[in-house]
């Protein structure tokens, strides 16, 4: 969607260029983030995307076509753009500033009222209270999710953030980001987002693009930046704890052990104590005929037991779901002081178990050096 | 900014001036016999009165139509590196005697209302183009960012972004103009150009102070008036979303 070719950019009575040489493909519908140390060009860049900074060399195409040969106004209010200094007009009410580019475009009242009120609810600002405020009776925060509702106003394809949420508390911004990955989710715009937050581009990321001076250092998939930095600078860059921010990027799914060791509560207790002496168990989950978790057993209480397991069986604590990030996961287990979780899926049934062995050489696997598992929990099925 | 407050300082001290001469005149009003002369020239006072503000009226208008696209003018991309030349030519033009300047209209045009126009919007044309210019220069070039990174032209910029930003400064440059019109035209009375001078000068000349101040206080009164005006013109016009202290 948005192609970069040896773009470079020197300002004019600058030695060094500001944006060097950068190849760049943006596929349709991700969410590419522009990453890096203050001044290493981040602004320039995107600025360039709709010419608001002239290109001193290379091409830029959006959509199969030149920037340069669209006409430049058309241009710009086809491509959302939301300032790193955020920019409301002070004279203007949020709600005008808002309906900047549909007045441009000629809306009738109707609809722009109605998207306005969309968007101030969207970004959890009521419309009520919110619409017919002036720029300076906003927080800080308040004003930047106004900047990035105006540049939304049009629903255009292509938007251009700089820096976003740069002003927003760390909550908010959780609330922000989700609510925004949510409508990128059915929107399936192309987006270009500039932040200094590892975290944030991590999360939001289709792709991330790694600039240093000006020079795109490395450009990929989060988990091809946390997995395979390409340098000591991207290694640096993502941080010594990047195996801890893989956890953001891995389901409970991909860790999980499925098909985990376990019985039926109809079982004999008299057999499954043998088995469990025999495979050195000392606790074994329980689930009905349609694999539906009933709880656990321990040893100690199957011992000297006469009966089915079911009269036995003590229910769990805590199960995670499949689709749950692994940090959750992960910090759950931790503060239930368990070793291990069940995930089990939304209409009940066992999907799988983590480990925390397990889960350590999942998240290890594609880095860790020395390699190797450590170890697995059996996961042999159902044992009789 | 300091424009701003220089064009607001003016306005308070032609104020002062305003409220100064009403009090003195009303005080010796009695004695001087300023009532009298009212009462016997009720019709020449008012003829004489409509002539001045006819003269304001016409210069200020021509100052403000040719001050502002001026100072829009200067502010655009191409005219920037002139800008301060120009404002520093006009800023001499300033500090010629108003008189004077009154006085070589004359020799070119003659006598008459002409040469008193001409002289009010020579010498009203400066705080406006200046102010113009500061006003827009002030606007913050990240709204002009903004606005041109959503797809403004340039002239949506100018009317939508930039004029209504710089509009309070630019009312305060046409408010100092004005007032200090009303004051000039009274000279507009040596070239034969009528107006509220007529009473003035010719009072001086018979020290008449009933006379002179016939011309005096309503010339006062319509430079407080007009002040006035333009605070109500400025809260009407200026965004509420814009404040200055
Ligand atoms: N208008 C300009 N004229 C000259 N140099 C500029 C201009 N704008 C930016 N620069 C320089 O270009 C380099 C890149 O600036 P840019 O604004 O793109 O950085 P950035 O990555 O967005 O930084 P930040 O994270 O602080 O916003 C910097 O060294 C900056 O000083
Ligand atoms: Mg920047």
């Amino acid at each position: 969607m948005i192609e970069l070719e040896r773009v470079t950019k020197i300002y004019p009575g600058s030695e060094v260029p500001a944006v060097d040489s950068v190849n760049l493909n943006i596929a349709e519908g991700d969410i590419c983030i522009l990453i890096g140390s203050s001044g290493c060009g981040k602004t320039t860049l995107m600025r360039m995307m709709n010419r608001l900074e002239p290109i001193t060399s290379g091409f830029i195409r959006i959509g199969g076509e030149s920037i340069m040969d669209k006409d430049v106004t058309a241009l710009r209010r086809s491509i959302g753009y939301a300032i790193q200094q955020i920019g409301l007009f002070p004279h203007m009410t949020v709600y005008d500033n808002i309906a900047t580019v549909p007045h441009l475009l000629g809306w009738d009242k109707k609809r722009i009222d109605e998207r306005v009120d969309e968007l101030l609810n969207m970004v959890q600002l009521p419309p009520d209270i919110f619409r017919f405020r002036y720029p300076r009776e906003l927080s800080g925060g308040q004003a930047q999710r106004i900047g990035v509702t105006r540049a939304m106003a049009t629903d255009p394809p292509v938007m251009l953030m700089d820096e976003p949420f740069g002003a927003i508390d760390p909550i908010n911004r959780e609330v922000l980001q989700d609510e925004f990955l949510k409508i990128q989710e059915k929107l399936k715009k192309t987006i270009v987002f500039v932040t200094h937050d590892i975290h944030e581009a991590i999360k939001m990321g289709d792709k991330i693009a790694l600039l240093d001076a000006g020079q795109l250092v490395q450009y990929g998939t989060p988990e091809e930046l946390l997995t395979q930095p390409k340098n000591r600078f991207v290694k640096d860059f993502v941080g010594a704890d990047r195996a801890l921010k893989r956890l953001n990027l891995l389901k409970v799914r991909d860790a999980m052990l499925t098909n985990p060791t376990h019985c039926h509560g109809e079982d004999p207790s008299e057999t499954i104590l043998e088995h469990m002496i025999e495979n050195e168990l000392s606790y074994l989950l329980v689930a009905d005929r349609e694999d539906n978790l009933k709880g656990y057993v321990n040893l100690e209480e199957l011992q000297g037991h006469h009966g089915n397991v079911r009269d036995v069986v003590r229910p769990m604590t805590l199960t995670v779901k499949p689709e749950q990030n692994l940090k959750d996961a992960l910090s759950k287990m931790l503060s239930y002081d368990l070793g291990i979780v069940v995930a089990m899926d939304d209409d009940g049934k066992i999907a799988g178990v983590l480990n925390s062995r397990t889960l350590v050489s999942v998240v290890g696997e594609t880095y860790d050096e020395r390699g190797g598992h450590w170890g697995r929990i059996t996961t042999k099925g159902r044992i009789i | 900014m300091s424009e701003n407050k220089e064009a607001g300082t003016a306005g308070r001290v032609w104020m002062s001036i305003g409220f100064i001469f009403a009090f003195a005149a009303g005080a010796y009003a009695e004695y001087l016999g300023f009532f009298t002369f009212v009462k016997e020239n009720p019709e020449e006072i008012w003829e004489l009165f409509l002539d001045h503000c006819q003269l304001v009226g016409i210069a200020s208008s021509i100052a403000i139509l040719i001050g502002v696209p001026m100072g829009i003018f200067l502010t655009r991309g191409f005219m920037r590196r002139y800008r301060d030349m120009i404002l520093n030519i006009l800023g001499i033009c300033q500090t010629v005697p108003s008189i004077a300047v009154i006085a070589i209209a004359m020799t070119y045009v003659g006598i008459g209302k002409t040469p008193a126009i001409i002289a009010l919007v020579i010498y009203g044309l400066l705080p406006i183009i200046r102010n113009t210019v500061a006003g827009l220069a002030n606007v913050s070039s990240v709204l002009l960012d903004a606005g041109s990174g959503m797809g403004m032209t340039p002239g949506q910029l100018l009317f939508r972004v930039e004029i209504p930003n710089a509009m309070y400064i630019i009312l305060t440059g046409i408010r100092t103009s004005v007032v200090i019109g009303v004051g000039t035209a009274a000279l507009s009375f040596l070239v034969g150009g009528g107006g509220m001078g007529d009473l003035i000068f010719t009072g001086i000349a018979l020290v008449d102070p009933g006379y002179m101040m016939a011309g005096a206080v309503p010339t006062a009164g319509l430079a407080v008036f007009l002040n006035w005006i333009f605070g109500c013109i400025e809260k009407w016009i200026v965004s509420p979303g814009l404040v200055y202290e």
